[in-house]
């Protein structure tokens, strides 16, 4: 089920997929991966961290 | 022996400067600072955890073997465990990497902490090239033939030989990760001796300063 849910989601069936802009040539592959490695930190930085308490020391 | 004999022996002055340095406050602490209590906070953890997970799987397989691996149901699961816990392992750090860059994690005398983490990335970055060309299939065979040429053309090829199986096989399962579970052993007792780093403190904007200024009169 999942591996067919893959399938429709990207055809691993073949030569990888490429970006190409000017001089950067990127698989999709990589690129997903560091677009999502600067979404999870921009999210970091300003998700509020749960139990947070104004003490100068926290558990 | 005298007090002064002993005083004078390097395990007592060792365990002396190690206990200074490194009190069991520091080593094991209760607490951490407000500031810790943030999710960018969470990624050097996170790193630490795939790494666990890595070092296990890599176990299971190393006991194994290729055909295992290769073939059965339960080798393919644990082999696809030893991969994604490296994909989270390098996602993590690099997460944790940036948000130390912009903190200036070196401050405070954390230069060495720093360093050690860098080392440690690069170490990791060897240390997973040699496991991509150490899985015994197609994939690990174009990886070394592509690399060998780049390998080559820096001159290290005369003892890193890409295409020896065996070598990149003993530092991947050996060498490498030795070099690499110690520096991040060193990295995280930096981290405990120092103390994790404090962020940049704001800066009070011209109209707080100038309403300080009225209420001080």
């Amino acid at each position: 089920m999942a591996e067919t849910l893959l399938a429709a989601l990207v055809s691993l069936d073949g030569t990888g997929h490429y970006f190409h802009w000017h001089w950067i040539d990127i698989s999709y592959a990589n690129l997903t991966v560091i677009i999502l490695m600067v979404v999870v930190f921009v999210v970091a930085l300003f998700l509020p961290f749960p139990g947070r308490r104004n003490k100068k020391e926290t558990r | 022996m005298s007090s002064t004999e002993i005083d004078r022996q390097w395990t007592t002055r060792l365990r002396h400067r190690l206990t200074r340095r490194l009190p069991p406050e520091k080593v094991l602490p209760d607490t951490q600072p407000a500031y810790v209590a943030s999710w960018i906070y969470v990624f050097g953890v996170t790193t630490l955890s795939a790494l666990g997970v890595v070092i296990l799987s890599g176990f299971i397989l190393a006991l194994k073997g290729p055909q295992w691996w290769h073939v059965s149901g339960v080798g393919h699961f644990v082999n696809s465990l030893h991969l994604w816990s490296v994909e989270i392992f390098f996602f993590a750090m690099v997460i944790h990497l940036w948000s130390k860059y912009f903190m200036a994690a070196w401050r405070g005398g954390r230069s060495l902490t720093w360093v050690t983490g860098v080392v440690t990335f690069l170490v990791s970055i060897a240390t997973a090239f040699t496991g991509y060309v150490s899985q015994t299939n197609f994939d690990s065979q174009w990886i070394s033939t592509q690399a060998k040429d780049g390998i080559n053309s820096t001159g290290v090829g005369s003892f890193f030989n890409v295409l020896n199986f065996g070598q990149m096989l003993m530092w991947h399962i050996v060498l490498l990760p030795l070099v690499a579970v110690l520096l991040t052993a060193l990295h995280v007792v930096m981290v405990r001796a120092k103390g994790v780093v404090p962020p940049f403190e704001d800066k009070p904007s011209e109209e707080k300063l100038l309403r300080e200024k009225e209420e001080a009169r």
